[in-house]
């Protein structure tokens, strides 16, 4: 056989962290799991949980699917930080948090 | 050899080239109309309106994107077909590139024409001699038969898995396209016999996604791609050389593979063409024989892969050897010169001449090659020019 | 879950995307709405890098990378393989950016389009040549700055109006029409579904916000793109079945608010202003007229 241009490696194995210079960080005591983080995250890299205890502050939200931060691709645009309506989440810059 | 039923029919280069295609079961044809393929494609066109061909048929509107989608469909595991000439290989020349780089087994029919300006439609194979370093094999036809058999044997050859490569498959402007001839024409069952079906290992596929070319870096294997090419190039020696051997069994046919050794045995002097020219060539090899002179001609049939080690066989004992361009290169001398010359460098000393001929379809008389002939025999290493400027 | 977005990502983590960047919403809303039966082609743009570097790959799907101006016929060869195949099931999606769409891909997609295949065209607009460092293109907007549009003592700034390839879609009659933004990805699924019921050519031209080439904050790039809807800059429209609706914006507001937050209008004068809130009303009345007749 001959040596062809094709490949499929995932990209999911290729981090992508350090191009970040601030990290959001989400307060689930504000959250409302309106997943509007999620939706616009362009690095895929906020994911769903779905335990519907995590981090669930009131049994309203209880049975609710939350957003988490995959750390290891999100690059700290700032989107979902931008967009959140309720102020749940918070642009840190790396290396000042505890 | 078993006996066949011989069927025989009248056709034009390009009508025996559609025939060629239908034999070789296409399922996709996609071109842009160009003088003098256009007859290919209408015939093609024709067929698949009247259900003599299963194919589909779409008529795109650029070179660029014949080539294009034709490319793309091979991809989905699709036997491929277009054909072109002149302007429309040039317009094409980026995605020939893209093709062979992806390895697919697409076939071409060129009709060799001149390059402008000024705009000229008769045989001159510029067009294609430019596309020898797309990774593209080429073989050049003398005969309408020719050009229905290298359809057959070029997908044979494209498709073998030590190849992958593309092919064209060249017939000179009216000479041969627009001229009639006998041809006779394989039989369907025999001819899918010896084609088969495409099985494309890396064609498009839900179940398993790829990349097609995806961004390389220069330590990815980007060399050794192209390293890949040229060594399945020269493979394609020796699959050619089998092929031939299997096509004419099954067909009791005489292709004549990588070269043709004309009155070759104990000639003196010998010229090597490429395409239509030849069969004026071996007229005079026969006059010229009638008067005592041992001359001889060897004909290219495929220039990509170049067959280096035939020529080499042919030439032995030879006193004195001319290489015919039915293209120009400017700056240097011919492109099939050059590649005899350096095909055969330190392994000959006998004076190796290069005639430039037939441009634009300039008229290549046996006169012409009477010229040639004695030339060589003045023992020099020179260009000449032919039939030019009414000498 | 409180949205309508499809929770199938068939678009990965790990790419090599810039941050903030709306090409890549763009394309992983119109994979949300296709599903996994989809075959993408990209040319060369910024998509033909984002993937990363072979053997990379962040498409669950095939993806073909095709030279500048073949996605229009690239996808005419897939569509036309898989459906001799029978696999007509497929969705076939070319994905090119504005240069390979409104410039050097514009023949390719028209006669494409006008050869009927089923097929997905969806230009992705970031209004410039942002792969290859920020130049002009034909869809790049009046009074933006480029690498090749400089500002200088001449004042440079492209002074053409953006060529809008959906209108030219439209005019040529291709059934499916639209323009989205990846500040209302429920409004882009809909158009793609919505799309996805037509057999035959479908174009859609969704705005995607470059942070790095229009100078913008990574983390403005969804307030960019609602503003461009907001101040009619980009209108969204859908044309189907012959019908063309248009999405109607509540309130007036005005251009600048768009322009200010985008350093590559940041030159710009009063009177430049004016200039583009003028084209924007006329473009605004013309599509308002073509929705009423």
């Amino acid at each position: 056989m001959v040596m062809t241009p094709t490949a499929y490696y995932p990209t999911t194995n290729i981090k992508t962290s350090s191009w970040r210079t601030s990290k959001p960080v989400i307060d689930y005591s504000k959250c409302t799991r309106c997943m509007i983080c999620w939706k616009f995250c362009p690095d895929v890299a906020i994911d769903i949980n779905e335990n519907p205890d995590y981090e669930a502050p009131a049994d309203r939200i209880k049975k609710m699917e939350a957003p988490f931060i995959d750390y290891d691709h999100c690059k700290g645009c700032g989107i979902c930080a931008n967009e959140c309506p309720f102020d749940a989440i918070e642009m840190v810059r790396e290396g000042e948090d505890k | 050899m078993k006996a066949q039923n011989v069927t025989r029919e009248i056709m034009t280069g390009n009508e025996a080239v559609a025939t060629g295609v239908k034999l070789a079961r296409v399922k996709f044809i996609s071109a842009y109309p160009i003088t003098p393929q256009t007859a290919i494609v209408e015939k093609l066109a024709e067929m698949v309106s009247n259900n003599k061909i299963n194919a589909r048929f779409i008529e795109v509107e650029s070179e660029h994107s014949a080539m294009a989608s034709t490319m793309t469909s091979e991809m989905t595991g699709i036997r491929s077909f277009t054909a072109s000439s002149s302007h429309g290989v040039l317009y094409m020349h980026e995605m020939l590139h893209w093709v062979a780089g992806s390895r697919l087994p697409v076939l071409m029919a060129v009709v060799n024409r001149a390059i402008g300006p000024p705009w000229n439609i008769w045989a001159d194979q510029t067009d294609s001699i430019t596309q020898r370093d797309t990774g593209w094999m080429q073989v050049y036809c003398e005969s309408n038969q020719e050009a229905m058999d290298s359809i057959l044997l070029g997908y044979k050859v494209a498709e073998n898995k030590n190849v992958m490569l593309p092919i064209m498959s060249m017939q000179d402007a009216f000479t041969l396209s627009h001229t009639s001839e006998p041809v006779i024409i394989r039989d369907e069952s025999d001819a899918y016999d010896y084609i088969g079906d495409l099985n494309l290992p890396f064609s498009i596929d839900l179940k398993n996604p790829l990349g097609y070319g995806s961004l390389m870096p220069p330590d990815g294997p980007f060399m050794e791609l192209k390293k890949d090419m040229r060594d399945s190039m020269y493979r394609a020696i020796e699959v050619v050389k089998e092929e031939t051997k299997k096509f004419n069994e099954k067909f009791n046919a005489d292709f004549p593979g990588l070269i043709e050794n004309f009155m070759m045995e104990d000639a003196d002097y010998a010229l090597i063409t490429m395409g239509s020219m030849s069969s004026t060539g071996k007229y005079t090899v026969r006059k010229l024989r009638e008067k005592g002179m041992k001359v001889g001609l060897i004909r290219i049939l495929f220039y990509r892969p170049f067959p280096a080690e035939e020529i080499l066989k042919s030439i032995k004992g030879l006193k004195g050897l001319g290489v015919l361009d039915r293209s120009i290169t400017f700056g240097q001398r011919g492109a099939v010169y050059e590649d005899v010359v350096t095909s055969l460098y330190n392994k000959t000393d006998i004076p190796i001449k290069n005639y430039v001929i037939g441009l634009g379809g300039r008229d290549i008389r046996v006169k012409d090659y009477e010229k040639m002939y004695e030339g060589l025999m003045e023992g020099e290493d020179s260009m000449e020019w032919i039939n030019v400027g009414g000498k | 879950m409180p949205t309508s977005i499809p929770k199938q990502e068939l678009m990965m983590s790990g790419h090599a995307a810039c941050a903030g960047c709306g090409a890549v919403l763009a394309m992983r809303y119109v994979l949300k709405a296709l599903g996994e039966k989809t075959v993408v082609s990209v040319p060369a743009s910024c998509w033909a890098v984002i993937p990363g570097n072979y053997p990379a790959e962040v498409l669950k799907v095939p993806m073909v990378y095709t030279p500048f101006a073949a996605t229009g016929a690239s996808i005419s060869g897939i569509r036309e393989g898989l459906d001799i195949e029978g696999k007509e099931d497929y969705n076939v999606v070319g994905f090119a950016g504005d240069g390979g769409t409104a410039d050097i891909g514009l023949q390719a997609l028209s006669a494409a389009m006008e050869r009927g295949h089923n097929v997905f065209y969806i230009m992705y607009d970031n209004e410039a040549y942002m792969n290859t460092g920020i130049q002009r293109s034909g869809s790049t907007p009046f009074g933006a700055w480029t690498t090749t549009t400089p500002i200088g003592k001449d004042r440079t700034f492209k002074k053409e109006k953006k060529k809008v390839v959906a209108d030219i879609m439209m005019a040529q009659g291709v059934p499916y029409v639209a323009t989205a933004s990846v500040a209302f990805p429920e409004d882009l699924i809909r158009k793609v579904k919505n799309a996805k019921e037509i057999k035959g050519p479908k174009f859609i031209q969704i705005l995607s916000p470059c942070p790095p080439g229009w100078y913008h904050n990574s983390e403005d790039t969804i307030k960019v793109s609602r503003l461009a809807v907001e101040t009619r800059v980009f209108p969204l429209y859908e044309y189907m079945n012959g019908k063309f609706n248009l999405y109607k914006t509540n309130k007036f507001v005005p251009v600048e608010e768009y322009l200010k937050i985008q350093g590559r209008f940041a030159h710009l004068k009063e009177d430049e202003i004016k200039e583009i809130q003028n084209f924007v009303n006329e473009r605004w009345e013309i599509l308002l007229k073509k929705e009423g007749n």
